[in-house]
């Protein structure tokens, strides 16, 4: 039956549907990618440069610093996001309907402010004269000044908390939909056998969350990676303090921007991109995420 | 279950709503008090109306009324993408779903490795090549590289694989429907929640992107929203005592500055509230019960 429909597939169709969108495919997504590895291994003047601008970059006294932020950043909000985010929508999940909608819908709404509002709001509750946690900053944190909660070593955390404040609900509105999907006898016969909640969350629930959870962690690492509107917010606010080359695409823009190293510029973005496909496809290979045969 | 676990369960719970809603609530509440009270008085209380009016004030006076411009730009720029990016990547979708042609594969994984790559890699060359199409500082330059949304496509492609079954297009076939009228008249109507779902992610990503725009645009009068929020940002004193004179002068205080991130929020508050349901049922429903 499946061999006869793939033998009465041979006529090619389906091709003016995509046709539309490769002009933008081509434009904006492979020839940028192009262009930046074309950038990263030449010279101002066009000229062959084999890893000239990847060392030169890497000997930047602002290099190692940009690009450990910015790693630190990426595992402290990659793992509190799949802890935090399947333990929320476990716990959502079961609750009476009401209740656990109007959770998700609290979960969900800091959602609203990413980018540069969600920093603003949290420029405003981490200045202790004005934060309703001040309490919890002066005390807990020790911070009484603005520039002491914001002291470059809280950064990475700082923003890790930010990043889950605004992207967390989502996730879990998304994983908590999968919950769903699980067929409601499969469950009752599950806890018929003698399945706890925690074995029936572990066994049954999780691996029906994984192919999210993967898709969740890929995607957060290769845009974690690409951090830039919170440190150059927070450089603003600082008066200085946190330097403008914070992060490591800020590192980039600077040298494009100010020293009109284009060059550079693409060796750390081509940095950046080498990181987020291998840490890419590491997950894909761990988790079978794109797997299509079953 | 017994008590004492639904009890620690909802604890939980009610703890993370709490970090969750109250920056919120905050922000909501801050705009209607004077800059003093929000340090004298308790971080949730309400002030007046008078301050939130005189607040809009300062801030529509800031710059000539370039607050509302700005906002005005994030729409044009979010919705013109948005709309390019629904015309184009759901019919993508369906093609790469269904459609058998040398390439075929190329075109997904490329869209695949384009999706991991995130945008702001790719901002220095799109520069550059805007630059050599001599488009920089117009709103083309922002709003065709946000139209390309490979993840539009992708999930266009998922929904249509999962969740339109091909014996529905093989019948359509037999009955006698072009590949044209397939799509219009089985797979179109199918496609309200991804294109709900697509609206979503493509112009909350649009209206929150940060970098492109502040990379391509010259004019802070171009500036869509987010960007405008950081000029705003370094023009107070709020953070910032060295700027003491120039907030006096723009009369932008903490109130404004908390009043401005409100409203440039509105518009994707909006659509995530719209969208919740939908999103759920996209992403994972599916439009055939098995």
């Amino acid at each position: 039956m499946e061999a006869a429909r793939k033998r009465g597939l041979h006529v090619p169709r389906g091709l003016p549907f995509v046709l539309p969108y490769l002009p933008f495919l081509v434009v904006f997504g492979l020839a940028p990618t192009a262009y930046a590895l074309d950038l990263a291994f030449t010279n101002a003047g066009g000229g062959w440069a084999w890893f000239h601008n990847f060392v030169r970059t890497y000997n930047d006294y602002r290099f190692m610093p940009a690009f450990k932020h910015v790693l630190l950043y990426t595992s402290v909000w990659l793992a509190t996001l799949v802890v935090l985010v399947v333990g929320l929508a476990l716990l959502l999940h079961g609750r009476a309907n009401r209740v656990s909608s109007t959770f998700r819908f609290v979960f969900y709404m800091p959602g609203a402010l990413a980018g540069a509002a969600a920093v603003l709001v949290w420029l405003f509750m981490l200045d202790p004269v004005v934060s309703p946690g001040s309490f919890f900053l002066r005390h807990v944190l020790g911070a009484t000044l603005f520039a002491q909660a914001i002291a470059p070593a809280n950064l990475p955390y700082i923003f890790a908390m930010i990043a889950f404040w605004t992207g967390a609900g989502g996730w879990i509105v998304v994983m908590y939909g999968a919950l769903n999907t699980i067929p409601h006898d499969l469950e009752e016969a599950a806890r018929i056998d003698g399945a706890g909640p925690i074995a029936i969350a572990l066994r049954l629930k999780l691996p029906l969350m994984r192919k999210w959870i993967a898709y969740m962690v890929i995607l957060s690492f290769a845009t974690g990676t690409q951090l830039f509107v919170e440190p150059q917010l927070v450089n603003q606010a600082s008066l200085g303090l946190v330097p403008d080359t914070w992060s490591a695409n800020q590192l980039a823009y600077q040298l494009a921007f100010r020293y009109a190293d284009f060059n550079g510029a693409a060796a750390i973005a081509v940095d950046l991109l080498v990181i987020g496909l291998v840490g890419a496809v590491l997950i894909v290979t761990r988790t079978g995420l794109f797997r299509t045969d079953d | 279950m017994r008590p004492a676990t639904l009890g620690l369960r909802f604890a939980i719970l009610a703890a993370f709503a709490v970090f969750f809603a109250a920056p919120v609530l905050w922000l909501v509440l801050a705009p209607t008090k004077a800059d003093h009270a929000l340090v004298t008085s308790s971080p949730f209380s309400f002030g007046s109306f008078h301050q939130l009016a005189l607040a809009w004030k300062h801030l529509n006076a800031f710059s000539d009324h370039i607050y509302r411009r700005w906002i005005g730009n994030s729409l044009y720029y979010a919705l013109s993408a948005t709309a390019i990016t629904l015309a184009v990547g759901v019919p993508a979708g369906y093609g790469l779903a269904f459609g058998r042609f040398r390439g075929r594969k190329l075109i997904l994984s490329s869209t695949l490795v384009v999706m991991i790559i995130p945008g702001a890699a790719l901002v220095l060359p799109i520069f550059l090549e805007l630059n050599a199409m001599h488009l920089l500082g117009r709103s083309l330059s922002v709003i065709l590289p946000f139209a390309f949304f490979p993840f539009g496509v992708y999930l266009a492609y998922i929904y249509y694989s999962t969740a339109l079954p091909p014996g529905l297009l093989d019948a359509a076939r037999v009955d006698g429907c072009t590949e044209a009228q397939a799509f219009v008249r089985v797979a179109l109507p199918l496609a309200k929640p991804i294109v709900a779902l697509v609206f979503f992610f493509s112009f909350v990503a649009d209206w929150n992107n940060f970098f492109l725009p502040l990379t391509v645009l010259a004019d802070s009068s171009q500036y869509p929203i987010q960007v405008g929020l950081s000029d705003l940002l370094s023009s107070t004193p709020s953070f910032n005592p060295a700027q003491g004179g120039g907030g006096q002068s723009v009369n932008i205080f903490r109130p404004e500055l908390a009043l401005a991130t409100l409203l440039a929020i509105v518009p994707v508050a909006i659509v995530f509230l719209l969208s919740q349901r939908a999103l759920v049922r996209g992403l994972v429903g599916g439009a055939v019960k098995e």
